[in-house]
């Protein structure tokens, strides 16, 4: 049976870099578990010699041949961005480097 | 193959007594392909910022990734090259906000990696062992802009995506080393694969190689202590400076009482020191899930066993040929750098040709490995060491006419004749050495009445007067066994 802390909304919430006030904590934590109570249902049944599946179609090795094919966008993206400089796009500085 | 060593390594000198580290490294190496990992865009670096960047490498809505098939190619050849096996493989999104990501997420191999459980053997005898070898995208340059460059102090970041979604590799050691000299002959190994291979031109000051090191740190005997993870590693030096720097910290910090945070550290080349970056974060944090706009991939056990025979013979396996043919352990230097500067042909041809093993990899280690063999023939190599095996050249002589060949493709006979380098007879060499000895007769009563010490500067007095008198003809060994014999030693 899945349950859900308030602590385990809040750190999700984030992850997600959504602000949610204690009102809202309230609201979605019995929504979310919930949702997992329902999935939940599946866990009992006896899964062991059926395969995950992670993609519903039944494909596999789609690709495509390693050859350039130039988009010629830089200029229209840059020009929609909020700001750029040096042909580059200008954010707010980050701290720290890529997580 | 190379014999495998046992898993413990002896301790590294730098730390002290009773202590020991133990290294992981994760090395992210750029495929060789033309285009990106997930669209046509070109895989080229040094461009102008953003010239190689579409709708899909720039996270645009309604964009979707098609897989490049030559990387995928690339990522098995590679796996293979490490003994991994190579699996059925899905795609997963790594979510988190930096800009460096334009789409919030990286398509990465999660659970489910393309290649699992390989080695890797170092020239010293040690197997490390590969946990895995996933494939995923490069995430976009960030360019900090004011504060002196420094991440810290940025006043804002300038993002250029041409390297975003370019192919990579990351391959993820087990902690398997033990000092920062097996740390940097492990990255060196493997990037010497992924040369040979084609997988990844592996520049580490372009990038194209990155490695990070995990490094800890515990007494001996006792259990491993917590990591921290070490980034900005530009060179292999670099790499066994980091190394060793963050282990001292760690024996610094427990040896006063303080606790190892996990964490991410940033090495400073300029001073030589680490700094703390961030926390590190959970797996969980990154809310791994299935990539819904990939299908799977299932490499068959046709391409499996045709990217086998496509392989080239890896660095370990020369080695060791070379190691057969000269009679000497695959570890021993001559061996060693032969393989490492593309000189194992040759030696081996020369060896073939019945000359000197010993002397044929010492001239590859000391004479040939700084400067290249360029015009140099197997054949005539191997006269070059016969005639010095047969005394016709002393070692100096050998050295000089191995150096003309380098130039200019002549043959040791010509070299030696045009030089004028005939070696001196025993005769000669007397007559030179009954001189000295009567013109120095107070050294002389030294080198035969001496301690050792000064025995040995009078060797290097007495036959530096021969070399002079005989104009470099004479052999500087043969010269200081007949001192020795006529002062009764």
């Amino acid at each position: 049976m899945a349950s859900l802390s308030r602590e385990e909304v809040a750190h999700v919430a984030q992850l997600a870099r959504l602000n949610l006030t204690d009102e809202q904590l309230d609201t979605f934590t019995p929504q979310l578990a919930a949702i997992l109570a329902n999935a939940a249902d599946v866990e009992a049944l006896d899964l062991d010699d059926v395969p995950p599946t992670s993609h519903p179609y039944p494909l596999q090795n789609v690709w495509r041949p390693d050859v350039v094919r130039q988009s010629g966008v830089r200029d229209a993206v840059l020009a929609a961005a909020p700001a750029t400089q040096d042909g580059m796009f200008r954010v707010p500085s980050v701290l720290g480097d890529a997580p | 193959m190379t014999t495998p060593a046992p898993r413990s390594a002896p301790n590294s000198s730098v730390l002290p007594e009773g202590w020991g580290m133990v290294i992981g490294l994760e090395v992210h190496c750029e495929l060789a392909t033309a285009t990106k990992l997930f669209c046509g865009c070109p895989n080229h670096f040094g461009d102008q910022p953003n010239t190689n960047t579409c709708p899909t490498c720039l996270g645009l809505p309604g964009s979707l990734p098609v897989l490049n098939e030559h990387a995928v190619e690339l990522a098995m050849r590679l796996g293979r090259a490490l003994h991994c096996d190579v699996n059925r493989s899905v795609f997963s999104r790594k979510n988190y906000f930096y800009p460096d990501q334009p789409k919030d997420y990286q398509v990465t191999q999660y659970d489910l990696p393309t290649n699992l459980g390989g080695h890797l053997d170092l020239p010293s005898g040690h197997r490390i062992g590969i946990t895995r070898a996933h494939i995923e995208e490069d995430t976009g340059k960030l360019n900090h802009v004011g504060g002196g460059g420094r991440i810290h102090d940025a006043e804002h970041s300038l993002v250029d995506y041409n390297r975003s979604g370019v192919p990579l590799v990351e391959i993820v050691s087990e902690a398997d080393m033990r000092s920062s000299e097996q740390a940097k002959e492990y990255a060196t190994e493997l990037r010497a694969i992924l040369l040979a291979t084609g997988v990844s031109d592996a520049k580490m000051e372009e990038g194209s190689m990155r490695v990070d090191a995990n490094v800890s740190v515990h007494h001996l005997g006792e259990p491993w202590g917590t990591r921290c993870e070490i980034k900005n590693l530009n060179s292999v030096r670099s790499l066994g400076r980091a190394i060793d720097h963050e282990a001292l910290r760690q024996i610094d910090l427990l040896n006063n009482g303080e606790t190892v945070r996990q964490e991410t550290r940033h090495w400073d080349e300029a001073s030589g020191r680490t700094g703390t970056l961030r926390v590190k974060e959970d797996a969980d944090d990154y809310r791994y899930f299935p990539e819904p706009d990939l299908v799977p991939l299932v490499p068959s056990a046709a391409d499996i066993a045709r990217i086998d025979a496509a392989l080239p013979v890896l660095p370990a396996a020369r080695r060791s040929a070379l190691a057969d043919a000269a009679g000497v352990l695959a570890t021993s230097g001559g061996v060693v750098v032969a393989v490492e500067r593309g000189l194992d042909h040759l030696a081996q041809a020369a060896i073939r040709s019945g000359a000197d093993a010993g002397r044929v990899l010492t001239h590859v280690e000391h004479n040939l490995a700084v400067d290249g063999a360029a015009a140099l023939s197997p054949e005539g190599f191997g006269d070059l060491v016969k005639m010095e095996t047969s005394g016709e050249l002393t070692a100096t002589q050998a050295k000089t006419v191995l150096a003309e060949m380098v130039a200019t493709g002549g043959a040791p006979a010509a070299i030696a004749q045009a030089r004028g380098f005939e070696a001196l007879d025993g005769s000669a060499l007397e007559g030179i050495i009954d001189g000295l000895i009567a013109a120095h007769a107070e050294e002389w009563e030294h080198f035969r009445n001496g301690d050792d010490k000064a025995r040995g500067k009078l060797t290097g007095f007495f036959v530096g007067k021969v070399m002079q008198a005989s104009n470099g003809q004479a052999d500087g060994k043969a010269a200081t066994a007949l001192l020795r014999a006529k002062a009764g030693l």
